[in-house]
């Protein structure tokens, strides 16, 4: 099947790839919040797998289903607190075929 | 799990934790490599370019097996606006060479190769293990590591930290920093599959011959950044990257500037019809001399994009990575021949012989970059990439208007937006930062 080139969205893209999901163990969470910091509100754009969301409170929720391992929330909220970030048990997680 | 104690402890299957444990182990060193990844290379994402020079200098012979896709003839530079590109474009029958000097590669199936010699070689790679935890003694050295399989503590003389560039153990044991977001750029990348010959005549390449087309320009919405188009035997690899800090001060989607550098009128013909079939992210360490953190201490050394090796202008990062890997192993195999403990003072070496390798005299060369390009994206990224366009059109279309008068509007276009003295300002700061 060949898919069109524009306007994936992406959730299409990560379908593509292959997860091996630990069920009940995400290796990411968001700490309870009131309001989020502006680097964790800007996850919800930045994040490459779109796994931060905005709840209707206007705080940020994380599904780790898609993530991709890159680390960029880590790298802008691990510091302040706001995410604890822990790789995938051994062979769970994304498993890139071409990388 | 494993009651015997190792000569070394290598983090990580990526390319500078291969190299490491192929060279310790070709060396009748007792490897353990741990890899947190089903096989090796599944956690593992770069664009991908292969220098040969640096893999020749491990494995001489890799030719021979090495899954290697196209060798790289052409390379074309385009500065990009909304519906144009100029380009620099080299390209020379001289690449086509007996023994080519650039390969783009797929690192999955790279990496399983590469993982196979350091088995041959005597290592014993264990995959789907995550190290959790460093295990030091009485005095701090680091005398071993801790995993998520069931069992205790795993012992060795010392340590390779080849965790990549968001490596936990080395940041929470507090050998090093966590790297910066102004130090680290965060790419996307697709795979996009075309039959071979499809690929050959849109790139003008025959045979193994492949092309890389590098972008700069509006593509990056006036952050730092770059994308690019790397040619597989039978795919394209495409992506984009922008530093993580910039990402986060525009709130910009890295998958939406993938999608519109993919429909940029000038990208668009040369994957359409393509078949995706995967979608990776990663970060590349980008803080070039001024971030390389310490690099070893009492019972560990660290390599590759971890110790943010990484050349950012050149775009060489798994070079200087399997390079890092290679002096590392050195450093420790002299060490324990001269059955020398791996302390501090011992492993100085790895640092001094870096230090005399092109990877960080290129990192020296450049050390300025960085803060320059960070500081000065808009103009770099959007503002001149639009004036070249102007400026070749203006020149390109031919309406009557006299030549004189073209020249004149082209500067005064330059002026009109960055002002004599920030133009100069702009070069000399540039040629600085380049010298």
């Amino acid at each position: 099947m060949t898919i069109a080139v524009t306007n994936l969205r992406v959730e299409d893209k990560l379908y593509q790839n292959r997860y091996l999901v630990d069920p009940g163990r995400p290796h990411i969470k968001v700490r309870p919040h009131e309001s989020p910091s502006a680097n964790l509100r800007a996850l919800t754009h930045i994040c490459p797998a779109k796994c931060y969301e905005l709840n209707d409170k206007g705080q940020v929720e994380i599904t780790a289903d898609g993530c991709m391992e890159c680390g960029t929330c880590r790298i802008l909220c691990e510091s302040n607190g706001e995410i604890e970030w822990n790789y995938p048990r051994g062979g769970f997680g994304v498993l890139f075929k071409f990388g | 799990m494993i009651e015997e104690k190792f000569d070394a402890i290598v983090v990580g299957a990526g390319m500078s934790g291969n190299a490491a444990a192929y060279i310790m182990a070709s060396n009748g060193l007792n490897v353990l490599q741990l890899e947190r990844g089903e096989y090796p290379g599944s956690k593992n994402v770069q664009g991908a370019i292969m220098y040969a020079n640096m893999l020749e200098k491990i494995i001489p012979d890799f030719r021979d097996d090495a899954p290697l896709e196209r060798h790289l003839v052409e390379q074309r530079l385009w500065v990009m606006d909304e519906t144009s590109h100029t380009g620099i474009h080299y390209r020379s029958d001289d690449f086509n060479e007996v023994k080519p000097n650039r390969y783009t590669i797929i690192r999955a199936q790279f990496d399983k190769w590469f993982s196979r010699k350091v088995r041959e070689a005597g290592a014993t790679v264990l995959c789907e293990t995550t190290v959790t935890e460093l295990v030091r003694d009485a005095q701090d050295k680091v005398v071993g590591v801790r995993t998520d399989r069931a069992g205790g503590p795993i012992f060795a003389d010392v340590v390779v930290l080849a965790e990549g560039v968001s490596g936990l153990l080395g940041t929470r044991a507090g050998l090093r920093k966590m790297p910066k977001p102004e130090t680290v750029a965060l790419a996307v990348k697709e795979m996009h599959f075309l039959p071979e010959e499809v690929i050959e005549q849109r790139f003008g390449v025959k045979g193994d011959e492949g092309c890389v087309i590098e972008a700069v320009g509006t593509i990056s919405r006036s952050m730092a950044g770059l994308g690019f188009l790397y040619t597989n035997k039978e795919s394209i690899s495409l992506g984009i990257g922008c530093l993580v800090s910039d990402f986060a001060a525009t709130m910009e989607s890295p998958y939406v500037l993938l999608d519109a550098f993919k429909n940029h009128p000038s990208i668009r013909p040369l994957i359409a019809g393509s078949e995706v079939k995967e979608y990776a992210a990663h970060l590349i360490p980008e803080g070039g001399h001024k971030a390389i953190p310490q690099l070893f201490g009492d019972g560990w050394v660290v390599v590759g994009d971890a110790a943010q090796l990484n050349n950012a202008i050149h775009r060489e990062g798994s070079n200087l990575a399997m390079t890092s890997g290679r002096i590392a192993a050195e450093a420790i195999v002299g060490v324990k021949r001269r059955n020398n403990p791996m302390t501090r003072r011992n492993l100085t070496i790895y640092k001094t012989m870096l230090d005399n390798s092109f990877v960080v005299k290129d990192l020296r060369k450049y050390k300025d970059m960085p803060a320059l390009i960070h500081t000065n994206s808009s103009n770099f990224f959007t503002t001149y990439p639009r004036l070249i366009s102007l400026a070749a059109q203006n020149l390109m279309r031919v309406d009557g208007t006299p030549k004189i008068e073209k020249e004149k509007a082209t500067t005064r276009a330059f002026i009109n937006v960055r002002s004599r003295w920030g133009l100069v300002s702009d070069a000399v700061r540039l040629a600085l930062a380049w010298r």
